[in-house]
Parts: structure tokens; sequence; C-alpha cells
């Protein structure tokens, strides 16, 4: 019955949004700002990834609320979570020692990866949210692998505020010197396509390598350590 | 409708398409599943199509990634690039969404001893 009645609410909306999209052709350009960045994004920033140049510096400010989102995230997971904190330990069976192995020799090819993809941030498709991700990832690698070890928590919360830290001092750091506006580029634009151009945006995308990576990492110590 | 037009129709919006048929996938299983696990797989399928949907606004035919690489001529067109900023804001937020709801599961498991809402009192859907 339930089903029913949620199938004939969504046919519904869907026919309102079917009458709606008729209205949104595909594959038009349909902003003017989209088009302004394209053209003077590169002259104005110094990246060559206009997707950068409008997450970090155009939209800082944003970014700045996005990155205070994720972490009011990680906090209420860890608030949720650490009332019922087991404190004793129960033994971990060790994994083989294939599995130990593998998971120690990919450890820091995986972060690697990781920190190339914020460094390249401005330069190649990626950044601070999707490099932290891939550095999040090898330690969800190390749950998984070589179990019994664990991050530090103090380690993570340190490096996430000063990730965080980082971000903010630059951007306000823009907001007295460069211009009118927070995280202005006020560094020299450099030599475009090249790794030191582009000002203070890979600064800012290290730090929120950074601050990502430690965040979901930590978000994934809270969850491992409440399913054992 | 004859076969071609029903062709160019499908070329031209089966992005649309496919995006909010997953926003329907996520929003039917929102609305029918009994299981906080399903309802929380069904809010990450919603917001996937909300992100596809997003990205797909902001195509432009035969466009490519707005990255100017050194071999790229500078009059090529290229995609719109804030609907793509968005969506990578969206996507972070999408995943500590994700991480906080099933940190909330994981403590309404420890207290009532079940996921079925059915069972959870309080709970009248």
């Amino acid at each position: 019955m339930r089903s029913i009645i949620s199938l004939l609410l969504l046919l519904v909306v869907a026919w309102g949004i079917a009458l709606s999209l008729d209205e949104i052709p595909f594959g038009t350009s349909k902003t003017k700002v989209g088009n302004y960045y394209i053209e003077k994004g590169r002259e104005e920033t110094g990246a060559s990834n206009i997707v950068t140049s409008v997450v970090v510096n155009y939209r800082g400010f944003d970014t700045l609320g996005e990155v205070t989102v994720l972490f009011v995230a990680a906090i209420g997971l860890s608030a949720v979570l650490a009332t019922r904190r087991k404190k004793e330990k129960r033994e971990i069976e060790p994994a083989s020692l294939v599995l130990y192995t593998g998971c120690r020799f990919l450890f820091p090819l995986i972060l690697l990866f990781g920190a190339y993809i914020f460094i390249h941030g401005h330069l190649t498709p990626g950044g601070g949210f999707q490099g932290g991700a891939i550095v999040a990832s090898a330690f969800v690698l190390v749950y998984l692998g070589c179990r019994g070890r664990r991050v530090s928590e103090t380690g993570s919360k340190t490096v996430e505020s000063l990730g965080g830290l980082v971000f903010i001092v630059v951007g306000l750091v823009g907001l007295a010197v460069g211009g009118h506006y927070f995280l202005s580029n006020y560094l020299p634009k450099g030599e475009l396509n090249t790794l030191f151009s582009a000002g203070v945006i890979p600064i800012i995308y290290i730090a929120i390598g950074f601050k990502v990576g430690s965040e979901l990492a930590g978000v994934i110590d809270h969850l491992v350590e409440e399913s054992e | 409708m004859d076969i071609s037009n029903a062709v160019h129709f499908l070329q031209d919006y089966i992005y649309y398409i496919g995006a909010f048929g997953l926003i329907f996938i996520g929003l039917f299983i929102m609305l029918v599943k009994r299981n906080l696990i399903k309802v929380i797989i069904g809010l990450s399928i919603l917001e996937t199509g909300v992100n596809l949907f997003l990205i797909s606004v902001g195509y432009i035919s035969k466009g490519t990634a707005p990255i100017f690489s050194k071999s790229l001529v500078k009059t090529q067109r290229m995609v719109d690039p804030v609907p793509q900023a968005l969506v990578l804001t969206a996507i972070v937020i999408g995943v500590a969404v994700l991480a906080l709801a099933l940190s909330l599961a994981i403590r309404l498991y420890h207290h009532y001893g079940v996921l079925d809402l059915r069972q959870i009192k309080e709970q009248k859907w």
C-alpha cells in the first residue's frame, strides 16, 4: 500500500520535473559568469584549472563554509559515537604476512599519490578535497589490511587544526593586504602551467588536502572503532 | 514519434533522464524501505543523481574540461566551470552527511537493538 502511494507521489513529481526540464536545453551555454571565468580566469588567478580558480579564488569564502561543514560533521560524528567508547581492548586477529606486507608497501605510495593530486590542484584535475579523500583511503587500507594499527587521535586533530588555521590566516592576510575580499590572490602569479604559479591557490589546496585527509581518517577511525 | 525522433530525444536528454532516474530511485527507497541502512543508501543514491544533474546542466556540446593544458587551443569550447565547482562542494558535504547519518544509525542500533524503523519506538513512519 505504502509503495503504491509513494509511486503515485513520485509520478506526480516526475511529471512536474519533466515539464520544467523542457525549458533547460541540454548542451548549451547557460551562464555568463562561467564564460567570464573561462576567459579571464587564467589572467586573474594564474591557475590553468578553471574549476580550481573558482573553488579557491573566486568563491573561496564558500569553500571556507564547506570546510566548516565537513569539520562540524566530523565533530558531530565523534560526539555521537564517543559516549559509548568501550574501554576494554579486544584481541584482534593479526593479518596474514602477505596482506600485512602488501599494505605496508602500498600505504606510502597511496599517500604520495594523494599528495600529488592536491599539490597539482591548480594544473590538473583534482585538488585538495580529492587528494584528501585519497589520503584517507590509505588509512582505510591500514584499517583493513594491517589491523591493530591506528591513527593517533591527537596527531590527526593537530594536522586538521593546522590545515584550517593556514586556510583562514592566508585568507585574512589576503583581506588585509591584497584587496577587498577574503582570499584575494596577493602572491606573484608566476608562469602559467608551472608548479609554482597561481599565487595562494596551491598553499590553500595543500592546507585543504591535509585537513580533509586527517578529518576523513578520523571519521574512519571512529567508525572502525565502533564496529569492533 | 518515429525511431529517429526518439533517438534524438534520447541523445539530447539521456543525462537528464539518468540523473532523475537516480533521484527517483533514491526517493523511492527512502519512502518505502524500513531498514535504516537502506534509507541511508537511498539518500546517497539521491545525492548522486542531484550531482549528475548539476554537472549535465553545465555541459556544453562537444566541450572539453575547463583546464588549460599547454596543447589546448585557446578558442576551444569548454564546459561551464561553475556547476563543477558547486558539485565538488556537494560531494564533500554529501560524504559528511553520510558519515553523520551512519553514526546516528549505529547509535540507534545500540539503543534499540534493531534497524527496522517500524520497531523503533516513537517512530511513526
